[in-house]
């Protein structure tokens, strides 16, 4: 019961803290999930992110899921989403109701774009964190700079690329053996 | 009670097959307003820049709002918990699946090839953020390459790049509320 009140209020703060889409979530699941509480491995983020990518829902709520349930089992999976989900639910209502043109408010633009800039940075931050344990050879080199332009500069969804990077995985560790753990 | 069916139809479709970021959700959404009529596609604009700039997932925020508009708060309970329903159980079912063949010579080597795809996908959007953040909205090649340049933010971004850098304990919290305060004091 303990447990499963701090994965609510744990997800409730990412949930709080993540502006932007649900990559901006990754800085601060590294920070407070990883770092903070040792709940998860930096890899095993990665892992989550992989499949949310290339499964129904959106990512945030998956990768929530995935903590929740290795934790707490699927109480646990359920009760880190609704915490992720809360402080959106309380805030949008707010706004909804209160301020139907909060989005013009010149005080408020001007903080979000500081802000954009700010998770611009945290994003590619998270990147050369995550850099070390995932390219750690030439084929793995390949594979990230292939999905980086195809996502970069093509409309292109990124289940295609995600299932054909999976598979990759398998055929050239097959062929050639490379990046068996030690 | 028809509508709040609908609610829950909606969105449980959405959060079904809407595969990716929030924004993949969004042709759900267009799609909802031509068939229900809840609300316009100006609308929908104004709930995805509150939505982008509001804490939460944009998925759900936009799936909040929504809800609102058509129900009320029971709305946004019901939008909300429709669309992430799908990505649970489906989740759920999957981390069930991977603890168990976690360590397989197979599923250990689709990740090898999975991680380096993840982290494309998440400098790809680095980059996309980094486009609409670094450079100045309506640039044409009349005003010379000095005007495409925002120099305020990149001087904000490479001040916070160093902060990181230097400060690798300190809560990204912190960089978010000091940007924020940049924003409002340089007015970006």
């Amino acid at each position: 019961m303990k447990e499963l009140l701090r994965l609510y209020l744990t997800f409730a703060k990412i949930g709080l803290f993540t502006i932007g889409g649900g990559y901006a979530m990754l800085p601060i699941i590294q920070r407070e999930i990883v770092q903070d509480r040792g709940w998860a491995t930096n890899e095993e983020i990665i892992d989550y992110f992989a499949i949310g990518q290339c499964t129904p829902g959106l990512i945030a709520v998956n990768t929530s899921t995935f903590i929740g349930q290795k934790r707490a089992g699927i109480p646990g999976g359920i009760i880190a989403t609704l915490g992720f989900i809360t402080p959106s639910l309380i805030i949008i209502s707010i706004v909804a109701a209160l301020l139907r043109n909060f989005a013009e408010e010149p005080v408020i633009l001007h903080a979000f774009a500081g802000i954009r800039v700010c998770v611009m940075v945290l994003i590619i931050t998270a990147c050369m964190r995550m850099w070390k344990s995932s390219v750690i050879d030439v084929p793995t080199f390949v594979i990230f700079a292939a999905v980086f332009l195809l996502a970069a500069f093509t409309s292109i969804t990124p289940v295609i690329p995600i299932l054909a990077a999976g598979v990759l995985g398998v055929v050239i560790r097959k062929i050639f053996g490379r990046g068996e753990r030690k | 009670m028809t509508t709040y069916f609908l609610l829950f139809y909606h969105f449980f479709k959405t959060g079904l097959f809407s595969i990716g970021g929030g924004l993949a959700t969004l042709p759900f959404l267009y799609n909802i307003s031509d068939v229900t009529g809840w609300y316009t596609y100006d609308e929908l604009a104004n709930m995805l820049a509150v939505s982008e700039s509001t804490p939460g997932a944009i998925g759900i925020n936009m799936a909040t709002y929504v809800g609102y508009t058509v129900g009320g708060v029971p709305g946004t309970l019901l939008a909300t918990l429709s669309e992430v329903a799908p990505g649970i159980v489906v989740i759920l079912i999957i981390a069930r699946f991977l603890d168990r063949f976690r360590g397989s010579r197979i599923v250990d080597s689709a990740f090898y090839g999975l991680r380096p795809a993840s982290v494309g996908l998440i400098a790809s959007i680095g980059i996309t953020v980094g486009r609409i953040v670094l450079l100045n909205a309506g640039w044409t090649a009349a005003d010379g390459l000095a005007a495409l340049l925002n120099y305020k933010s990149l001087i904000l971004a490479v001040l916070v790049l160093a902060g990181t850098i230097r400060f690798k304990n300190l809560n990204p919290i912190v960089f978010i509320a000091i940007s924020a305060a940049a924003g409002i004091l340089f007015s970006f």
